[in-house]
């Protein structure tokens, strides 16, 4: 998000690229991350480095690839921090816009990707897969106002982590008698508050998605446990990697207008993480897992259809004509993909299933994701189509091929459709609409890093909280169900 | 006395009460089954992963009646439920030794 500011300034960006790499990923390492992966990476990752110059919170100013559709129209230099200004420097219109965005971006989770999965499984675990939601919703607001929002939206002193400078909103400020107020440095023109709210929507949504692949078998303790330190560990680092100017891979120039790489390809290989590390449901193959009630379902994908205009349209951070072409772009794409997958569905199986339909229609929302305000209408024809047909392969043939249990394809419709959407992006890129170029080369950094990162940290958390207080229900739990032996509750 | 137990498809059940209770059949209960006869199941497929559904729904037609009302009342249902495809349902006879009138005390014939 805030690609608008942020696309204006690739140009200074990307010459520091292979040092902020180096520079970085050793401080990484000695945050969170497993010693010889990274090392490992770090020598691949960059090739050629110099002395590190800084490049935290970097001073350049000047936008040297001129971009006439910037967000930030203001002659002083553009602030690489939160920073406190006059009441008078708000837009009402971009302020309005962004208050919408974000709820309709909680609406997105709550009660959109609820129902979408609630209705897919038994149901004797469809509170126990609302209550997933509904939980991470509430924890994952704690936590991004205890730090979360200062971990990934804050420029720190590497490229791997914000500060903790915003930890409790510290510097959030209104102040009603001095007529001023804090704004991000990613979205000058509404209050920092608007901001801080309208990303922890997108912080709450990337865990919830993980819950589809593992839906049935996981205990409610321990997936609050695994949410909770995913977010810190994994959301929010790479969250700054590619939002925050200063983050290594925002620096090389990736891009991702909404989140096709820090939301969906991040959730989907966590998803993956979590469905080999908890091993399929039982009985699956043998019994019925059939959805107990498609209705839901549907319902689910509608709401996440309509909220994803604030996701994406929302991630211009303005009322803008680049927020009406993300708009479009994202209804265009998202129909196309439906029917790609409709017609695939109907073609090899001989009929158009409803959760085919639904399930395409969330694949093309995932896949325009990251290409939203970078892409023309008729690039989104082609993102769709393309989501559609994969996405139905990487659910269907793909998976049962493999042979592991993604239980409610959180891996095969988001993180392909996120990889889908992000290597596309790089190849269809309008620099018209976006006043940056990439290419799929640059695009494969961010794919690379979080498929990377995300999938061996998932698997560190997965395996830590399994050790301690175990991740799956006894398989007595399983056979009854989750709502009534974790929640004590059944709907009849 | 004779109980009827006819398993039928759920779609003619109105068709049936109606044939019935023409004839002056005054009671009946129904229950919501599954089951299985000649007609099999039916496959269905989400996301690829195909179930296989051996039972399917039917509905389960229990009267009593008195036996000189035997061979009109199962001339009626098997009219009525009648479609002519695999599936429409059986009929099961047997023979009631007593019945018995909660409110009233009546027994057998007066209590049918």
């Amino acid at each position: 998000m805030g690609n608008g500011l942020r696309a204006s300034k690739r140009g200074w960006s990307e010459s520091h690229a292979p040092a902020a790499a180096v520079t970085g990923l050793l401080l990484a390492l000695a945050f969170v991350s497993p010693a010889g992966v990274w090392a490992q990476t770090a020598s691949s990752a960059a090739p050629a480095p110099s002395p590190a110059p800084a490049v935290t919170a970097p001073t350049a100013t000047e936008p040297t690839a001129a971009a006439p559709a910037a967000a930030a129209p203001a002659a002083a230099p553009a602030p690489t921090a939160p920073t406190v200004v006059k009441f008078a420097d708000i837009n009402s219109g971009d302020t309005a816009w962004m208050l919408t965005s974000s709820a309709l971006v909680l609406m997105m989770t709550i009660p959109g990707l609820a129902l979408f999965y609630g209705g897919m499984v038994r149901k004797k675990n469809v509170l126990a897969t609302l209550m997933q939601s509904f939980a991470i919703t509430c924890l994952v607001t704690i936590l991004w106002w205890l730090v979360g929002y200062s971990l990934a939206f804050t420029p720190g002193s590497t490229a791997y982590l914000g500060s903790f400078g915003h930890a409790l909103f510290n510097g959030v400020v209104y102040l009603h008698d001095a007529s001023k107020l804090s704004v991000s440095h990613l979205g000058t023109t509404i209050p920092e508050t608007v901001y801080a709210m309208f990303q922890l929507t997108f912080a709450i949504i990337t865990p919830a998605l993980i819950c589809g692949s593992f839906a049935e078998r996981m205990k409610f303790s321990a997936m609050l446990w695994f949410m909770g330190i995913w977010l810190l560990a994994v959301y929010c680092p790479i969250a700054h990697w590619v939002w925050e100017p200063s983050g290594w891979l925002a620096v090389k120039g990736v891009l991702d207008f909404a989140g096709g790489t820090v939301v969906h390809i991040n959730a989907g290989i966590a998803g993956l993480a979590s469905a080999l590390m908890l091993g399929k449901r039982q009985g699956l193959g043998r019994e019925s897992m059939a959805p107990h009630n498609l209705t839901l379902t549907v319902i689910g994908a509608s709401l996440l259809w309509v909220g994803w205009f604030g996701f994406n349209a929302g991630s211009a951070v303005a009322a803008d004509g680049r927020a009406g072409m993300a708009f479009a772009a994202t209804q265009i794409a998202t129909a196309a993909a439906a029917l790609a997958w409709m017609f695939t569905e109907w073609a090899t199986k001989g009929k158009p299933s409803v959760l085919g339909i639904a399930s395409g229609a969330v694949a093309g929302l995932v896949a325009i994701t990251p290409a939203s305000g970078f892409v023309g209408p008729s690039s989104a024809v082609i993102i769709g189509v393309a989501a559609g047909v994969i996405c139905y392969l990487s659910s269907t043939s793909v998976k049962r091929a493999l042979g592991y249990d993604d239980s409610l394809d959180a891996f095969g419709v988001h993180c392909i459709g996120g990889i889908i959407g992000a290597l596309l992006t790089g190849a269809l890129v309008s620099k018209d609409i976006s006043g940056v170029d990439s290419t799929v080369l640059t695009q494969l950094w961010g794919v690379g890093a979080t498929l990377i990162y995300g999938f061996i940290m998932s698997m560190l958390i997965l395996k830590l909280v399994d050790m301690t207080i175990g991740l799956r229900v006894t398989a007595d739990e399983e056979r009854q169900g989750l709502d009534i032996t974790q929640h004590g509750e059944s709907i009849e | 006395m004779k109980l009827i137990t006819a398993i039928i498809k759920p779609f003619k059940l109105d068709d049936v009460r109606a044939a019935l209770t023409a004839l002056g059949v005054s009671g009946m209960s129904v229950t919501e089954i599954k089951g299985f006869g000649r007609q099999r199941g039916h496959t269905e497929l989400y996301r690829g992963a195909e179930y296989t559904v051996d039972f399917v729904p039917k509905s389960r037609l229990e009267v009593a009646v008195r036996a000189n009302l035997l061979e009109q009342a199962i001339e009626a249902i098997v009219t009525a439920a009648r479609t002519g495809k695999v599936g429409d349902g059986k009929i099961f006879i047997s023979d009631i030794e007593r019945v018995i009138r909660i409110r009233t005390g009546e027994t057998d014939d007066s209590a049918l």
